[in-house]
């Protein structure tokens, strides 16, 4: 579990976040959503520590953050993986490489083993024979996979993902969810997830938080959603008028 | 203003090193890196340090002739000079600022880009003490490389002095010998490891920090790897005068 105690975050005079409080569940595909531009990849950098608060807690489990030097910062982000925005594979290694990477800085296993293991996880995000292409080679959703693959080699407990499906078409974005939703619960994992894709909400939304204006504006899971006559919720789940038909005859119903 | 700035990025700087000079996650991750900039920066480095020594040489052989021309000094003093000219100063010096445009910048871009493609974030995430990681190798390397690099245009220098003084007719093949041979000091060549040595550390660190704490986009990368050369050819002189004051003091 991850918890978040009242994050405050300025860049010079621009107020980002302002008293952020709460929680990330194990098991659990956690999503934060809101508009480009509310703050979700900062909120995101924070709980990882890329940047600090400017004021306020990130707890892991029952472990104070950011009260942690640098040592100890590293051990628990060796239990950490994360799919970046642009997924930010190693240009200069091969796919296999990239997803070895981990194992050969932080693990003992013979060469025999990183391999299986290498082939489990490209496997379990279905992706074969791509081994000995170059991250530029493949396709963008693929390189996603790769990025994914990459971050559950070392068996995470803790799962961050910066919009996973940015840039793909709806088809392969629900394929991604639910591969990161079922990965999550098939090892515990906490995952956190940034995303501004209302399918994502509504597929994989276990629980989920809405950023407005530096603070939570929402809070629910995906049932939650149709029901709740919160306007900002309302605003960015439904924000074309078709959208908005489409919930209309949905809660007649 | 300035004052603060120079505190600031000194700070850092200091700061960078004691991080990256720390025990590695894995010893054999490490080595494979320095193998592999140890390679970059020699085999990469080797013809453009070679080339630049033969005219070092050839240069110094034929303005000497000049300059010494009707005077009282014995003609062999030529090899003499040129030896002693490119140990102590010449090889060491010119490499090094040609070293601080090739691979420094290169090193800085290499840094810069894997930080604003989010490569170090994602290596931090995994754990990856990244200031070791990326930067310590590299020092490593150049700290191996870089004196051998030196030696070599050393050696090259003479050589060079050779082929535009006496095939030229300038002077004969035994007064260039014999110059060589003459007055020679081990120390300067002592003199010559050390400025080697000190070079090597500024222009990698120097270019390492460049690149490390990049910001923005393409521009500032550009304006990064510029100034890694910049700032380690400044380093490298003050440096330069530095040691020598001390060493021949
Ligand atoms: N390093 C930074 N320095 C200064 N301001 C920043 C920095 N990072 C983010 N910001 C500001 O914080 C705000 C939130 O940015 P953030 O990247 O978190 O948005 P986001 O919700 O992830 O948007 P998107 O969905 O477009 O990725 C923006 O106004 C941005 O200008
Ligand atoms: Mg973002």
């Amino acid at each position: 579990m991850i918890r978040a105690e009242n994050i405050f975050k300025s860049f010079e005079d621009n107020e980002v976040l302002k008293g952020i409080s709460t929680e990330f569940f194990p098991g659990k595909t956690n999503l934060i959503i809101g508009r480009s531009g509310a703050g979700k990849t900062v909120l995101l950098k924070l709980l990882i520590g890329l940047l600090k608060p400017t004021t306020g807690k990130v707890f892991y489990d029952k472990v104070d953050f950011f009260s942690l030097g640098k040592k100890e910062i590293r051990t628990i982000r060796m239990q950490v993986g994360m799919l970046f925005q642009a997924s930010a594979l190693f240009d200069s290694m091969t796919v296999e490489e990239n997803i070895r990477f981990p194992l050969d800085m932080f693990t003992n296993m013979t060469w025999k083993e990183k391999k299986d293991r290498v082939n489990f996880c490209l496997e379990r995000v279905s992706l074969g024979k791509v081994n000995d292409n170059y991250p530029s080679e493949i396709s963008g959703g693929m390189q996603k996979r790769v990025g994914i693959a990459r971050a559950i080699v070392l068996n995470p407990k803790y799962l961050f993902c910066d919009e996973p499906n940015s840039g793909l078409d709806p088809k392969t974005s629900i394929v991604i969810d639910e591969l990161i939703h079922d990965i999550t619960i098939e090892n515990n994992i906490t995952t956190v997830i940034n995303t501004h894709d209302m399918n994502s909400v509504m597929e994989i939304g276990d629980n989920v938080i809405l950023l407005y204006q530096g603070q939570i504006a929402w809070r629910g899971n995906r049932d939650d959603v149709l029901h709740s006559d919160n306007e900002v919720l309302h605003d960015f789940m439904f924000a074309s008028p078709f959208l908005q038909q489409l919930r209309d005859s949905a809660l007649q119903k | 203003m300035f004052f603060k700035n120079f505190l600031f990025h000194m700070g850092r700087y200091t700061m960078m090193l004691g991080t990256s000079f720390s025990r590695p996650e894995k010893y054999y991750m490490y080595y494979k890196e320095t193998m592999r900039q140890m390679n970059d920066i020699g085999i990469g480095s080797l013809v453009i340090v070679g080339l630049i020594a033969i005219f070092i040489g050839a240069v110094t052989a034929v303005q000497f002739l000049y300059q010494l021309d009707g005077t009282l000094v014995p003609v062999y003093y030529i090899g003499y000079i040129i030896r002693d000219s490119t140990i102590i100063e010449l090889a060491p010096t010119i490499t090094c600022l040609v070293l601080a445009g090739k691979v420094g910048s290169n090193m800085a871009a290499e840094i810069g880009g894997m930080r604003q493609k989010e490569h170090i974030d994602a290596m931090e995430i995994m754990g990856v003490n990244t200031a070791a990681y990326l930067i310590m190798p590299k020092i490593i390397a150049a700290l191996v490389v870089i004196p051998l690099l030196v030696a070599i245009a050393a050696f090259v220098s003479v050589i060079g002095g050779y082929l535009a003084a006496v095939p030229t007719g300038l002077m004969s093949d035994a007064e260039y010998i014999q110059g060589v041979r003459s007055f020679f000091e081990p120390f300067n060549v002592v003199m010559m490891f050390v400025k080697a040595l000190v070079f090597a550390f500024l222009l990698t660190s120097i270019s390492c920090y460049q690149g490390y704490y990049v910001r923005g986009g393409s521009i500032e990368l550009g304006q990064a790897s510029t100034n890694a050369v910049v700032f380690s050819d400044i380093m490298i002189l003050l440096a330069d005068y530095i040691i020598a004051v001390l060493l021949t003091g």
